[in-house]
This record gives C-alpha cells, structure tokens and sequence, in this order.
C-alpha cells in the first residue's frame, strides 16, 4: 500500500494544483471557463465533474492503453469519456435532478474540454492506472480552483452576489454603486485568467521564459 | 500482437462499440424510472411555484395533492373537454397543432380556501426553450404568482427570467385588456402602462421579448375562457 502513496504519486497529484496548473500553465480547458464562470454554483458543480471525469478516464484508458491500436487512438479514447459523461449525466439526472437542471447544457459540453483529451494522450496513454487516476483527479481539481477563483471575481462584481446571496449590501446601489454588467460577459473570464497566470508568474521564478 | 493491422483496429473498434453501446443502454434503462420520477416532481414545484407554495423540505407529490384539485383539460373555445388528464399534456406540442386540435391544461387550485387557476406557457428564448407556469386569481385576470424557467440562457442575463426578483414583479398585474390579452413584459424602463406591463431583464433583451410573446400567444389560446365570467 506504500507505493500508493509514495512521494512521487503524491507529486503527480499536486504539481496541477500549482505549478503545472491545467488552466493557467498548460492553458487547457480555457473555453469552458468562460461558459461556466458567470456564477459561482455552476463553477463548482462543473469543477467537481470534471475532475470525477477526468480521474476515471484516465483510469480506464491507462488500464486497456497497451491495446488501443495507434491509428483510432484518439476516436477510442473520446469514446471512453463520452460515455462516462453520460453515464454521469444520467446518474445525475436520477439521483440529483436539481442539479443537473442547473447545469444543463454543460455536463455534456465535458466531453469536448480539452483538458480530458490532453491528460490522456500526455498522460494516461503511457503510465499505470493508479498514477494515471491521480494525474486526473490533480488537474481536474487545479481546473476547479481556477473556475471558482473566476467565478468568484465574475459574480462578486456583475451581480453583487456569491452563491446567489447579496454580499453587497442595498445602501450600496442606493448611494449610486452600480454592477459591473461587463463582467458577466466571456471575455472578463480571459482578462480574469490573464491576471491569475500574470500573478503565478510574478511569484515562481521558475515560471518565467529568459 | 501486431496492434497496429487493419483486421486488429476494425475488430477492436467493432469490439468497444459493442461495450459501450450496452453499458450506455443499461444504465439509460435502468435509471429511467427514477429520471421519470424526478421530471414529474420537478414539474410538480414549478405547477406549486407559480401558487407561492414553498415545497422545500416536503415531498412535491403530496404538496401538489393537497393544493392542486384538478388537471383539466380545455379546447380553444374555453370548454372544458375532460376533468383530469392535464398533467401529461404537453404545451409546447400542443402549440404546433392547428388551434381546432390543441388540447390546452389548466390546473384548478385550492389556496387556502380560494380557487386559483394555473396556466402553462411555452415558447423560445434567444438560445433554446423558455417555459413557464402563470398562477391567476378566480377573477380569471389578475396574476397570482408565476413560475418561468429556461432551457440555456445566458446566466446572469437572459436566465435571470428564473430569478425571484424578475417573478416578483407578476404579482398583482391584470391581464386582459378590451378581452385581449395585454399582460406582457416591456424593455426595462420602457413600461408604459404599469397595470399590464412589467420589466424586461436589462441585458436580456430577446429573452424578455420571448416571454412577452410566450405569454400573449398561450394564454391566447385560454382567451374564451378567461373572458367567460
């Protein structure tokens, strides 16, 4: 059980979280932070997804990747996340309906984020499954942690809102304060985004190209 | 094993295609009881919305037993064809029929001690369907509470038609005006007759526009028998 754990899978787990952030260094998955970070609730739910998502596939392509003929490597692998996005969409469905009603549309627009193709062909097409199911599990959470930070400037500032609760109060909008309706719109989820990968580059030398 | 021969790839596409066809069909089967269930329910707390019933916490089935009396079902000319039945119909199919055909729901309701009607409505939004359910006074002409809901709206702007603030301008509105119906929805700050009018979303321009038209086409069809005292 040791090795489960070892220093170098723990690595393979955190290094997305930071340093090798999904969104912000390997920029991965960029279209869907715009569609999702309008607000903070559907952030979180497709964060979470992904990253379940994310973790399986690559469990179950690093577990038949000896056998994938090269030439339908990429058809085999969206084969195996598509189906895994429906079978999560359905479960949904069945089990946590209000839910799935929210997010609609963007369960099923999983399927096309890049960073579950990039993962398995960078990853999971030539390592073991349980380091492969960790690599996906780490970027799928690193992808969260930039959807919710995003959505966390997008919905403070346009609606005034977090989690659909007023957090700026009434007195506010009397004295002439009004929402930021631009941020509502996609292209402040890149300039959001910008300032993040701009803020991790000032801090980590090591990010920075000579 | 050469993994890379013609025969090897067609017969391990051939191979996944089966896999996949049958884990996707099992599960499909197996969960669509439930899923069923959960659509009924949900469209159960929306019929309950549109009556400011809260079902939070309670079981949507039983709330709906206990305020909603009947699901009749109408024609366009304001007769009641059957007594129940309602619940299964589907709006927005109805509205592709030709008028003479439509078999139109409405949800008679007890709040409380005091009838109160519900009316389904359906149309489009600007990116896919919107929907809604308008509660009405037994004056058949004053809004109640309404319900709207979309399929995918832009969040923030033209899904706001889901947000409390949006529905709590309904409350109180007349809707028939020289037996037409005039109860619609203006471009924010564009309100020019308040008994009738409410608010569109700032932002979300065409979405209010397809509520304005979702309401005056289905209730429409409700005409004769919402100017039938």
């Amino acid at each position: 059980m040791s090795s489960l754990f070892s220093k170098q899978n723990k690595e393979i787990f955190s290094t997305p979280l930071g340093p090798n952030n999904p969104i912000t260094i390997q920029v991965l998955g960029i279209c869907s932070a715009l569609a999702v970070t309008s607000k903070m609730e559907p952030a979180i739910v497709m964060g979470l997804s992904v990253a379940i998502i994310t973790a399986f596939s690559n469990f179950v392509v690093s577990l038949i990747r000896k056998t994938i003929p090269n030439r339908i490597r990429i058809i085999v692998q969206l084969v195996v996340v598509a189906t895994l996005v429906t079978i999560v969409s359905e479960i949904l469905k069945a089990v946590a309906y209000d839910v799935s009603v929210q997010l609609s549309v963007y369960v099923g627009l999983i399927i096309t984020n890049c960073i579950l193709m990039g993962r398995l062909e960078a990853f999971a097409m030539s390592h073991a499954p349980w380091e492969s199911f960790l690599d996906g599990l780490g970027n799928g959470i690193g992808y969260a942690k930039i959807l919710i930070i995003v959505a966390f400037f997008r919905e403070l500032l346009g609606s005034g809102t977090l989690l659909d609760f007023r957090i700026i109060p009434q007195a506010f909008y009397n004295m002439g304060y009004i929402n930021n309706g631009l941020m509502l719109m996609p292209p402040m989820a890149l300039i959001i985004i910008a300032c993040i990968i701009w803020f991790q580059r000032s801090r980590n030398k090591d990010l920075q190209e000579k | 094993m050469n993994t890379n021969s013609n025969s090897y790839t067609i017969i391990y596409a051939s191979v996944i295609v089966v896999i996949v066809a049958f884990a996707l069909a099992f599960t499909s089967a197996s969960l669509r009881p439930a899923q069923n269930k959960n659509i009924e329910l949900d469209k159960m707390k929306q019929i309950l919305h549109a009556l400011n019933v809260d079902t939070k916490g309670q079981k949507a089935d039983k709330v709906y037993a206990k305020y909603v009396t009947a699901d009749q079902i109408l024609n366009t000319e304001g007769k009641v064809i059957a007594q129940e039945g309602g619940f299964k119909i589907n709006m927005a199919k109805e509205m592709h029929k030709p008028a003479n055909e439509r078999q139109l729901p409405l949800y008679v309701c007890n709040v409380d001690g005091q009838t109160k009607y519900v009316i389904p409505v359906s149309g489009s939004g600007l990116w896919g369907a919107i929907w809604g359910y308008i509660g009405l006074n037994d004056d058949k002409n004053t809004v109640y509470a309404v319900y709207f809901s979309d399929e995918s709206e832009t969040p923030g702007l033209g899904a706001e038609i889901a947000s409390a603030h949006f529905q709590e301008e309904f409350p109180g509105k007349k809707v028939l005006k020289d037996n037409q119906i005039a109860l619609g929805v203006e471009k924010y700050g564009k309100v020019t007759d308040p008994t009738y009018q409410v608010d569109g979303v700032s932002g979300g321009t065409i979405t209010s526009k397809g509520v304005d038209a979702m309401i005056k086409n289905c209730m429409g069809q409700y005409n004769k028998f919402l100017t039938n005292k």
